[in-house]
């Protein structure tokens, strides 16, 4: 064949090749399981609601209020699971940004402004810290953030009892501009309602992430480096630093929610967040990250969140006992990681290996 | 240094050389005393069994590993590349087999991962979507590959589709000379045949192609010069007139090694000597239709 000018006249190669339409379109975006399943889980606990406020602006703001602090920090470990890494630490991180905060407003006396800015910053440090221990020695990140998890943990009551002589720091709200910062990251919004601030940056974080995810050079980066590492690196991608970034990502998620809760309630326990470590990576699955990495969507994780808190209110709501709840999320994340499994297996139909 | 991307390199001009290269790990010699040129605008196959050096040799011209001695020379001029990107930077692409692109991302997206196009500045600096879906379109119709969906994951191709994504990239890219890791090794007849036709593709676009295989079937499909690469010497180097398909069929089953093989033996007499005539001959006349793979 000779060389072709470029021509839409030029015959197609493979007739077996169905046209996709728009509803294939729609069915092959990761978050499209989660958000059938989200109508369902809604209008579920509508009937089953006791109260009669599920449905409600007033039992919105509950649900809202609760997968917003899941929300923010699962968005940042959705990025993270498409990149093909976990962050076991994400949970245990809210609680130690909470009393790096706490500490450095009661026990070194600073503004609460400036200890917010070098909470975030030591943040990004623990982040950089995974991400190049993880690149470096070449172990799982399930591993490494799993011995970040633990040892944080043992930090966080350790230093707590040392320095205050119980497990949690009080009196975050003596700081200097402690009603600013309150405003901006822990107040209420449309009385009497009582939405918090925290589902506007829930919100923000949700369409940030989609950007840098689907538009820009970073995303495209994401993706490549959970999918395929090797095929990234022999494109030219930095697939060491494009990790890193991400697991501060995650790490200064976490900062944020743990900035919150600490302004939120004026003090930060030393067991503060432990345990949600897994409740982000549910609500990743749920959204339709993939466990292997390479796909995935931060709308899904906001939708999975917004399941999960859901299924917290709507329980309580229901008059059950929220003992529950943990019942349901397992049910949940089973069905969504058969769904995925699906989709995948699915997606490399047709790939000769 | 010297950018091959510069000027257009005139047809049948050497644009790459490698001079009484040699290549050892430790004791190992991988390469031993190469010599090895590659024109423009021609398909050079290297030909070579399992172990023989052709990932060793490919290695040092895109820039892996640097020889240990030995010139490797660009447009005439010698040159040291310390990482494949030093050989991008010079216009030399290696496409390697199954690790160059992503499975489940899209055709476009693989098409320019790793040199993504931008628009707008700062923190506002996005992927410039639409036009990048119509380049990886229109680049993919000009290689004569109708790609209907630029959005469906690449892994939805078949593999000779997949390598054919890979080698419109680099020539896009501006690739003057494309190296192929023995793309159609994993491949079935009919999609081999769709590599091939677009390393002729790529090749009358001016692109050097060198076409690792060994399988002699496919390099004298579209080969314009072969080298026959054995325990990391360079045991032959055929222009197509020079050779014919039978000759190479042989070459890769062992001849040249027996043959050589029988001379010495030869050479040392007695009863060694006779087995080696005996040898040399059934060489030089192998079985017809026997499997060469
Ligand atoms: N990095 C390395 N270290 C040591 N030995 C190597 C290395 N790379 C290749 N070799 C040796 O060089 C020889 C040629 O290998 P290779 O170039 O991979 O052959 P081919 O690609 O033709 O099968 C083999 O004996 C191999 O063991
Ligand atoms: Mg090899």
């Amino acid at each position: 064949m000779a060389t072709m000018p470029a021509s839409p006249a030029a015959p197609s190669s493979d007739e077996r090749l169905a046209r996709t339409g728009p509803a294939t379109r729609i069915m092959r975006r990761p978050e499209f399981g989660a958000a059938i399943g989200a109508i369902v889980v809604f209008v579920l606990f509508a009937l089953v609601d006791s109260t009669g406020k599920f449905a409600s602006l007033d039992g919105i703001a509950r649900w809202t209020d609760s997968a917003a602090t899941i929300g923010i920090v699962a968005v940042a470990v959705a990025l993270l699971m498409i990149g093909g890494e976990f962050d076991l630490s994400a949970g245990v991180m809210i609680g130690t940004t909470g009393l790096v905060l706490g500490l450095l407003v009661t026990e070194v006396g600073l503004g609460i402004w400036p200890a917010i800015l070098l909470t975030f910053v030591f943040a990004a440090a623990v982040g950089a810290m995974n991400g190049w221990l993880v690149v470096k020695t070449r172990l799982p990140s399930f591993i490494v953030t799993l011995a970040t998890f633990f040892s944080l943990q043992g930090i966080n009551l350790g230093v707590t009892k040392l320095i205050t002589g119980t497990v949690r720091v009080a009196g975050i709200d003596r700081g200097a501009g402690f009603d600013s910062a309150r405003a901006v990251f822990a107040t209420d919004l449309w009385e009497p309602y009582r939405f918090r601030i925290a589902v506007i940056w829930w919100i923000a974080f949700t369409v940030i992430a989609t950007w840098l995810l689907t538009r820009t050079q970073f995303g495209n980066w994401i993706f490549a480096v959970g999918g395929d590492a090797n095929a990234a690196r022999n494109s030219g991608v930095p697939v060491h630093r494009t990790k890193i970034f991400l697991f501060m990502g995650t790490a200064m998620s976490a900062a944020l929610v743990g900035i919150m809760t600490a302004l939120r309630l004026r003090s930060v326990q030393a067991g503060q967040g432990v345990g949600q470590e897994f409740t982000f990576i549910i609500a990743a699955v749920v959204g339709g990250c993939l466990l292997t990495g390479g796909f995935g969507s931060a709308i899904g994780a906001t939708v999975g969140a917004s399941i999960i808190g859901m299924a917290f209110i709507g329980i309580a709501f229901a008059g059950w006992n929220t003992d529950w709840s943990f019942l349901f999320l397992g049910l949940i994340l089973f069905m969504a990681v058969m769904v995925n499994t699906l989709i995948s297996r699915r997606a490399s139909a047709g790939a000769t290996k | 240094m010297t950018t091959l991307s510069e000027a257009p390199v005139p047809t049948g001009e050497k644009i790459l050389e490698l001079k009484d290269v040699s290549k050892s790990f430790g004791s190992v010699i991988a390469l031993r005393d190469i010599s090895l040129h590659v024109e423009a605008g021609s398909v050079t196959c290297v030909l070579g069994d399992n172990g023989a050096g052709k990932s060793t040799l490919i290695k040092t011209l895109s820039g892996v590993h640097e020889p240990s001695t030995g010139t490797y020379e660009v447009l005439r001029k010698p040159v040291r590349l310390s990482s494949p990107r030093d050989a991008l930077a010079l216009g030399i692409a290696t496409v390697y087999q199954d690790l160059a692109t992503v499975p489940l991302m899209s055709v476009w997206r693989n098409f320019f991962l790793g040199s993504e196009p931008t628009t707008g500045f700062g923190p506002l600096r996005r992927l410039d979507v639409k036009k990048a879906k119509q380049i990886a379109r229109d680049e993919l119709l000009r290689m004569g590959i109708d790609i209907r969906d630029v959005d469906q994951p690449v892994g939805t191709l078949s593999g000779g589709e997949r390598q054919a994504v890979a080698i419109a990239r680099a020539v896009y890219f501006g690739a003057k000379v494309l190296i192929l890791d023995e793309p159609t090794s994993a491949l079935g007849v009919k999609q081999s045949g769709v590599v091939l036709k677009y390393i002729v593709q790529a090749k009358e676009r001016g692109v050097a192609v060198i076409f690792i295989t060994h399988n002699p079937h496919h390099a004298y499909l579209v080969g314009d010069r072969f080298f026959l690469l054995n325990r990391g010497r360079m045991m032959e180097n055929w222009t197509r007139d020079e050779v014919d398909l039978d000759s190479l069929v042989k070459a890769m089953a062992g001849g040249a090694e027996l043959e050589a093989l029988a001379h010495e033996l030869e050479s040392l007499g007695g009863a060694a000597a006779s087995a080696a005539e005996e040898v040399a001959d059934v060489v030089s006349h192998p079985t017809r239709g026997e499997d060469t793979r």
